[in-house]
């Protein structure tokens, strides 16, 4: 990042949403380690141009996502690249928990008795944020959870590796188109932990540094190359 | 699971054949089962199911695969919507493993995958495109447009993090059997896409049949 324009922290079973412009980057850090985001994408000028996790993941052969990789909208753009991780390993395709099965997990605390504290779960925090846009259910997608290991054997046997993040691990996302940005700290929906893990994570925004020739995102997979390619002509005139 | 049908196709109530590059879209009553029947082998069936009284509730890929702990689909997988419904039931597979995660093909990821040049090429959603503007009694619309799913395709997942797209493992006369757990919308775009093995570079037309 050239510079941090602004840091704050998010607690655990917290969400947020904001715009970030083209040419800003977020690094977002796991302070106590075992942090969850779950995260999805957006075009806020046509709100139905958004992330989409097929396209991202087949476009560059892999099922996981780290540095290198760019998160793809449905109009073969990109939204953001990937410019560094510490982790090696995010996974996009186990989605949310919902309000039933964390009360199942974890037992059941609302607002009434547990204020802040209460046990919030990924799927309603982003019908929350979804509803700010005028958005609802129809307009769910398949999100990214940042700091999570889903793996596949070869029967297609998911599991979610405890221990993958730890204090301190890091993610760096550089945005090259405007993207609005819905986000939720709520538990991986296949979180074994004991307790419900409420786990913070610090947000830094700044500007990123500019993208060079030999930029390695850019230049990650020739599939990336012509991304670029469709985001510049996204800007043709600005 | 490998497990054949006892429904004879003399029996069923209709009898559809989509061509590669066409779409298929029919109500479904409760209860009633479709086969989506590759005819000539290799071809992808990219397929939608909707909650056919409130098409904002769809089937979602990702709740589906989290809740079985796999990512196939094949005899026993319950497609679930997003908000955890079960929409249908696969109760008989003579191919053993549907993708969930490969998505569609669309003109605008082929320029990302394959050549800026191939934009002009007929994909998958434009055939879902079509189909929402030419039936809006449906009520769905692009918005509803989402995460699918690939019957007859192979798209493995290697224990590294690694995603491939190989040779179908469909041949003629396979097919897949869903039962109706709720009244559903069934949205297919036969896959026209020429640049990928999964339907062997020739796309081939399908076969859809309903039972009561």
């Amino acid at each position: 990042m050239q510079t941090c324009s602004y840091t704050t922290e998010l607690p655990g079973a917290a969400h947020w949403s904001l715009t970030m412009r083209r040419g800003t980057e977020m690094r977002l850090t796991d302070l106590h380690g075992g942090a969850n985001v779950g995260m999805l994408f957006y075009n806020p000028h046509n709100l139905l141009e958004r992330y989409n996790a097929p396209d991202t993941l087949k476009c560059q052969h892999t099922f996981k996502l780290t540095r290198g990789n760019c998160l793809y909208s449905d109009m073969g753009r990109i939204f953001c690249s990937i410019v560094a991780d510490d982790l090696g390993w995010h996974e996009s395709v186990c989605g949310n928990m919902n309000a039933e099965q964390v009360a199942s997990r974890w037992g059941e605390r609302n607002y009434q008795q547990d204020r802040n504290e209460w046990h919030q779960n990924g799927h309603d925090a982003f019908l929350v944020e979804l509803a700010k846009y005028g958005l609802g259910k129809a307009d769910l997608a398949a999100n990214v959870n940042w700091f999570s290991k889903v793996g596949a054997d070869a029967d297609g046997n998911l599991s979610l590796h405890a221990g993958h993040s730890q204090a301190g691990n890091s993610v760096s996302l550089r945005f090259e188109m405007e993207t609005l940005v819905l986000l939720h700290t709520c538990p991986h929906p296949l979180s074994q932990a004991e307790t419900y893990p409420a786990k913070p994570i610090k947000i830094e925004l700044g500007l990123a540094e500019p993208v060079a020739d030999d930029d390695y995102c850019k230049n990650f997979r020739p599939e990336n190359q012509r991304g670029f390619q469709n985001n510049a002509l996204y800007h043709l005139g600005l | 699971m490998l497990k054949t049908s006892e429904l004879q196709a003399r029996d069923a109530l209709s009898r559809s054949t989509v061509g590669a590059g066409d779409y298929y879209i029919a109500r479904l009553k409760a209860g009633r089962t479709v086969r989506i029947l590759d005819l000539e082998g290799n071809q992808a069936a990219d397929t939608l199911f909707f909650d056919a009284n409130d098409p904002s509730e769809r089937y979602s890929a990702i709740d589906t695969i989290r809740e079985q702990g796999n990512l196939y689909l094949t005899t026993g997988s319950t497609l679930l919507s997003q908000t955890g419904n079960a929409l249908l039931e696969i109760v008989a597979d003579t191919c053993g493993r549907h993708d969930t995660i490969g998505g569609a093909c669309a003109t605008e990821s082929n320029t990302v995958r394959y050549d800026l040049e191939k934009r002009h090429m007929h994909a998958c959603r434009d055939s879902w495109m079509l189909a929402v503007a030419e039936n809006p009694e449906y009520g769905i619309a692009k918005r509803d447009i989402g995460h699918n799913i690939n019957f007859f395709m192979n798209v493995p997942v290697t224990e590294e993090g690694g995603l491939t797209f190989e040779d179908g493992i469909s041949a003629p006369g396979k097919y897949v059997e869903l039962r109706a757990c709720t009244d559903v919308l069934v949205l297919v775009s036969n896959c026209p896409q020429l640049n990928n093995p999964c339907n062997g570079y020739n796309p081939t037309p399908i076969e859809i049949l309903t039972w009561k």
